[in-house]
């Protein structure tokens, strides 16, 4: 079936079978391969997309059902050069190590501050509940974000709370 | 990962999908697809068309009308969570789509689409049971309604056949005096994930007294099930703590619980006990 | 004291990896598209013992789209999986004859794409006769039903912590004084049967594969998201031949490890063999729900651990009697996995010990290194107890644990198998979390709370790590990479070159996947040479750059590769400062390297740029006479001794009694893992290591029937932690270098996780310990706690 999307800006279309999945037309058509696949029950929101402004998961929506839609992935979500202050936060405060939940992690976060920029620590957890990593135990993810939302309202972003040397740490 | 091959349309009018349906034994009718796209991944169901209502007009709308809120069949759980008309005239349910899933989740499925899935843990149906709700089912033949209490057939399995469709879900309005609220315990403890057990309860004061009361329980049988013990026990009384305890002691009476792997029958029969306590009180708390 | 340098060790660089990565350009295996690819797909086993009658191929054969259909017919003659440790059975390439766990690979199926290749793998027909399955590991020790059903016996070994590598230590057996022990009459004996159940792994990326064979070059390039790249080239290359020279391995971006990337697996082979059929690039990319079934499990032990010890707090001795299961063959350690445990066996104890442990096989996934491998069983055990200990004497856990440490002044100190433990300071660990807490103050919160009816707990957990297996005599113990042709100790590997334009590369023999190394390693350079973070490129993972690699796991790649490359950089800079001195007209031992050059001691405005050095370097008749052309160095680093960090973690958790609901209110750890390189990135390893641990003792578990089916194998039934399941993490620090290695690094990749999952469990149980509970197994899912709250009410 002939299928056409605007991705990240651009008119897409291609020819798909329809169990074809979304994220694999956006991982293999299209060779976006920044929104991952961690899991085949909807769980692990690694293959997260905005369609239409929303963030929904890729590996669970077939590449039929996004007929038309406006999807933006990861690859579209800095302005040129600038990165989005989710993407800074998570650069900035250590919000990755392996990177793969990365992607979809951060198009969640940057859904939930679309939404509400001053999120408190409790909204960021249950707000990016979709959304496994297995190497960070979320501790700064939520420090990435509460650093973005900082940024977005125009306010200092709070000071890293990294471990640091302190007199007395070698008795 | 990879689902079987199969047929796919995109009707642009309820006729035309109702027709397909009706033409094709199998058929599957999918709206967000959360639930049914998993299943074709691991292919543990495989049908061989897919009927996607996705685009039908006129289906995604909640209407606050006479009497009940009717939740079209493409009204995501983000909508009915967030809607303040469900909120205020069905308190239990906007709560119950609030615990359903994930954000991601929430933002594709349907409130109807986990309806007529009817999975034994999730957490609408038991609301829309609490709530007397009904459902409203197209075929090609014609429209029928049928009662919340006879919709939840099994485990994943509906009044619904497969010729049709439900359209819209009809709850009835909470008038003064009528609360309603839906409580879980889920699987990571907390109210995450689907339910180890949980209650919707739905309760009318009347001078001080429960007049009405309707609870209903998810996760621990085979579908989502009336506690009319629990309710006819509150019923006449002052709506008290002690009473709430008194009436929930009987919330599996009646119900076939099943053990899996969060809960033995002897758990799960007393996290029935402990939600309907739990879903009254905050019911007879919103009642006023 | 707040640490303001940005480049050198010690210092917060933002990660040099992640512009890539938040941006969706990081290439993980899955991401690399070759020309003309192939997609395999594995034919499953439904059974978890049985016998194969017959594999009817034809109608998948015969599928549009469909390239082969392999059997074991087809690659029996490539032998088994090599493994490292081999002891036991060991896992054919694809099932010859019988299957042995449910989901064991019965054939591969390569088509055009990975669609047509799963409805073909669907229309391969296997005949089976089912077998009785051995699932339990209690079950196992019986012998009445075989894993292998032509094996004599379900046990493989056992483990004695006096005997475990005769002839290298001669030990003292401590059974006999523990016994005499246990005849006194101013000691209690606290035993307890506690199991460690079994986990899957899940990195969230599955395990992927791409090879390409080239019979033109003879050569095979393959991408791996392994953690061990130079072994997988060694396992390729005497699998099928070749020398290890021409098996090219690179692990791109790998996405989480865990030591389930630790192996090297059968369907690495295949697609190796599978591209040299068909001479096509041939890829396989794992589900998730199937990595349940192709990737290693970890933990899954079951034993008694007994204290016998005085009414005061004295610890007289120490046992574990254990089983481990090794599911049903052996791969890389799996047998040698207990054996980390006993490394770790007496915690922070200055006690006597007898450790016992039997590895039996069963019909089910094979286990293997998980993050800790043995050391969080290990700790486990010792740790629960110990709490229990300390309730049935009415002591303070705190104190209990105090006054049996090994003190400060008794380091370098002998453990009770015979290991140097290379430096310690406990009791001032502990300390500092007790002090960083107000732990009397928490008491009283507790004391407070239960009074209001709430059931509060406080847990305690200390813990010893092991990291970076050494000596190098150990390679003759297992651990090493001969069985893969690679003959190495667990040596580093660290390539420094200063480049013409004064930027360096530094190539290493990691395997990393998402620790860093990038960045690290590039402090590590930067602050012996003075070459600027940003103009250091670091390049790991790749067999064909690095001249020999370990990998990364057991926490050994800052200890290990780490040293070896900050050796390499001295090489460099030595050789440099005889440059530099050339340059300058002064003494090589005068030259300060610092600000992206190099200047005389005293003069630091007669500068030269590391350009300047890198020219005259490259174009030697600008430099001294005799002085060999170009800017780099080699070395490999042999640890004398592995490294022992340490630390204490304290958790608060809140009961409801009602359900056996679980909430976590505080996590506290206080790590102790020597000097830092980079302290975020330290900060991050605890997290991560805590979130795992927690996991363990909250919510998941590789749950089988009795048939050995496995009922939790997709992410729906095996519930990872997500962020509202956790709270913010609390960490502090203390710092007690090492002199293994010249950085006195230590290693932080495991340490959350070896103290996290006990502190839950100990935490949980202090808070319904009034309600008569002394244990739950974890994990402590609700209906366990409610059910222990109930049989302890009766």
């Amino acid at each position: 079936m002939q299928v056409s999307m605007t991705v990240n800006g651009s008119e897409v279309s291609g020819d798909v079978e329809p169990r074809t999945l979304l994220v694999h037309f956006i991982r293999e058509n299209l060779r976006l391969t920044g929104t991952h696949v961690g899991c085949e029950t909807s769980y692990c929101g690694a293959c997260t997309i905005h369609v239409d402004g929303t963030p929904v998961k890729s590996c669970t929506m077939l590449a039929v059902q996004a007929n038309g839609a406006n999807i933006t992935t990861v690859e579209g979500l800095a302005d040129g050069d600038n990165l989005h202050p989710v993407q800074e936060g998570f650069w900035e405060r250590h919000g990755l190590q392996c990177g793969f939940c990365t992607p979809g992690m951060i198009m969640s976060a940057s859904a939930l501050l679309a939404e509400n920029d001053n999120p408190s620590e409790d909204e960021i957890r249950h707000g990016i509940e979709g959304n496994l990593c297995r190497c960070t135990g979320y501790h700064n993810i939520v420090r990435s974000i509460e650093y973005a939302a900082a940024k977005m309202r125009g306010e200092e972003p709070a000071p890293p709370d990294w471990t640091q040397d302190f007199e007395g740490a070698t008795a | 990962m990879y689902p079987r091959s199969f047929e796919y349309v995109a009707p642009s009018s309820l006729d035309e999908a109702l027709a397909a349906l009706n033409d094709h034994p199998g058929a599957k009718v999918m709206t967000g697809g959360m639930s049914l796209i998993p299943l074709m991944k691991l292919r543990l169901f495989s049908p061989p068309l897919v009927v996607d209502i996705g685009r039908v007009p006129g289906l995604d709308s909640i209407a606050d009308g006479n009497g009940h809120i009717a939740i079209g069949a493409l009204v995501r759980h983000a909508a009915t969570a967030s809607s303040d008309a469900v909120a205020s005239g069905a308190a239990a349910l906007a709560q119950a789509a609030r615990l359903t899933g994930d954000v991601q989740v929430r933002n594709r499925g349907t409130t109807c689409g986990a309806l007529a899935h009817a999975d034994v843990a999730a957490d609408q149906p038991a609301a829309a049971l609490a709530l007397g709700a009904t459902m409203v089912a197209r075929s090609a033949g014609g429209e029928r309604e049928i009662a919340a209490d006879d919709f939840f057939v099994d485990a994943l399995t509906s009044a619904l056949e497969p010729n049709e469709i439900l359209v819209e879900v009809r709850v009835p309005k909470a008038g003064a005096g009528t609360g309603s609220a839906y409580d879980k315990l889920g699987r990571r403890g907390g109210r995450s994930d689907y339910a180890v057990a949980g209650a919707a309860a739905m309760v009318t004061m009347d001078g001080g007294s429960v007049s009405a009361a309707r609870v209903a329980l998810t996760g621990v049988g085979t579908k989502p099930t009336l506690a009319t013990a629990t309710a006819d026990a509150l019923v006449g009384t002052d709506g008290s703590a002690d009473a709430i305890k008194a009436a929930a002691q009987h919330a599996a009476e009646g119900v076939t619980v099943l053990e899996d792997l969060y809960g033995s029958v002897e758990y799960k029969t007393h996290l029935a006990q402990v939600y309907a306590a739990r879903a009254l009180e905050a019911a007879i708390a919103a009642a006023g | 004291m707040t640490t303001t340098s940005t480049s050198a060790m010690g210092g917060i660089v933002r990660r040099k990896e992640d512009p890539a990565l938040i941006a969706g350009k990081g290439r993980y295996v899955d991401d690399i598209k070759l020309n003309g690819e192939a997609a395999a797909v594995f034919v499953r086993s439904p059974f978890a013992h049985a016998k194969i009658n017959s594999i009817d191929t034809s109608a998948a054969t015969a599928m549009d789209g469909v390239l082969a259909v392999y059997t074991a017919e087809d690659t029996r003659h490539l032998g088994d999986l090599l493994a490292q440790v081999a002891v036991g059975s060991l896992r054919p390439l694809l099932a010859d004859g019988a299957v042995h766990h449910a989901g064991e690979a019965v054939a591969m199926v390569v088509a055009e794409n990975a669609y047509i290749a799963k409805d073909a793998a669907d229309a391969v027909m296997v005949d089976y006769d089912p077998l009785p399955a051995v699932v339990d590991m209690k079950d196992a020790v019986k012998d009445e039903i075989k894993a292998h059903e032509d094996a004599e016996s379900n046990v493989l070994l056992t483990w004695y912590s006096h005997d475990w590598w005769p002839g290298v230590f001669e030990l003292e057996d401590h059974r006999p004084a523990i016994a005499a022990a246990k005849e006194r009459d101013d000691v209690v004996v606290v035993s307890q049967e506690m199991t460690n159940q079994r986990l899957i792994p899940v990195a969230i990326e599955p395990r992927a594969v791409l090879a390409d064979y080239n019979s033109g070059y003879g050569r095979v390039n393959v991408w791996s998201s392994s953690q061990i790249p130079h072994a997988l080239a060694g396992a390729i290359a005497k699998t099928f031949g070749m020398t290890s020279h021409d098996v090219h391995v690179v692990a791109p971006e790998v996405g989480g490890g865990f030591g389930a990337k630790l192996n090297v697996y059968p369907d690495e082979m295949l697609v190796v063999f599978a591209s040299k059929e068909l001479s096509r690039p041939v890829r396989w990319t794992e589900t998730r729900r199937e990595a349940a079934y192709s990737t290693i499990q970890g933990r899954g032990w079951v034993g008694t651990a007994t204290i016998t010890g005085t009414k005061d707090g004295e610890i007289l001795g120490y046992e574990l009697d254990a089983i481990a299961d090794m599911g049903a063959y052996s791969q890389n350690f799996t047998v040698a996995i207990p054996v980390l445990g006993l490394y770790v066996a007496q915690g922070q104890y200055n006690v006597p010990l007898a450790w016992q442990i039997t590895c039996v096989h069963t019909n089910t996934q094979t286990t293997d290194a998980y993050r800790g491998a043995g050391r969080p069983e290990a700790i486990y055990y010792v740790e629960r107890i110990i709490d229990m200990y300390a309730a049935a004497i009415g002591m303070d856990p705190a104190d209990v644990r105090k006054k049996n440490f090994f003190k400060k002044d008794e380091f370098p100190a002998t453990t009770a198998i015979g290991l140097t433990m290379d430096s310690g300071n406990y009791e001032y660990n502990l300390d500092t979390l007790l002090e960083d807490v107000d732990y009397d103050g928490l008491r009283k919160m507790q004391k407070d709370a239960r009074d209001e009816g709430r059931y509060i707990g406080i847990g305690l957990s200390t813990y010893v790590e092991v990291c970076g297996f050494a000596p190098s005599v150990l390679a003759e113990f297992g651990f090493g990479w001969d069985a893969y042709g690679l003959p190495t100790s667990f040596s580093g590997s660290g390539l420094v070159r200063v480049n013409p334009d004064g930027s360096a590369t530094v190539i290493i023999g990691t395997g990393p996947s998402g620790q860093g190394h990038q960045t690290t390693w590039a402090q590590v350079v930067s602050e012996r040479l003075g070459i600027p973070v940003d103009a250091i490129r670091v390049t790991h993972g790749d067999t064909f750059e690095s001249p020999t690699g370990v990998g990364t796991f057991g926490s050994r790649s800052a200890a290990v590769d780490g040293a070896a490359t900050y050796e390499a950089a001295e090489k460099v800079r030595m050789k440099a400062a005889e440059l530099v001195a050339h340059m300058l007209e002064a003494s090589a031992e005068d030259i300060q390297f610092a600000d992206g050059g190099a200047h005389v001691a005293g003069s630091p405005g007669h500068t030269v740029t590391w350009a300047e050095i890198a020219e005259v370097a490259y174009k030697p008749h600008k430099g001294p006479e005799g002085l060999e052309a170009g800017l780099e160095a080699h070395a490999v680093f042999s640890p004398g001794n592995a490294t022992w960090p340490f630390g204490s973690h304290l958790a608060v958790v809140e009961v409801d009694p009602g359900t056996g609901d679980v909430k976590i209110l505080r996590y506290v750890a206080v790590d102790d893992c020597g000097n830092r390189i980079n302290p975020m990135i330290v900060d991050g390893q605890i997290h991560g290591g805590i979130a795992q641990g927690v996991g363990q003792a909250l919510f998941e578990e590789a749950i089988y029937d009795e048939n050995g089916n496995l009922l939790t194998g997709s992410l729906v039934d095996y519930p990872l932690p997500t962020a509202g399941d956790l709270p913010a993490f609390e960490l502090g620090w203390t710092n007690t270098p090492t002199d293994v290695n010249p950085m006195g690094v230590k290693g932080i990749g495991e340490a959350g996780t070896i103290g996290s999952a006990q502190t839950i469990v100990n935490a949980v149980v202090d808070a319904v310990r009034p309600l008569g509970v002394t244990h739950i197994d974890m994990p402590l899912r609700p209906r366990k706690v409610w059910d222990a709250i109930q049989k302890a009410r009766g």
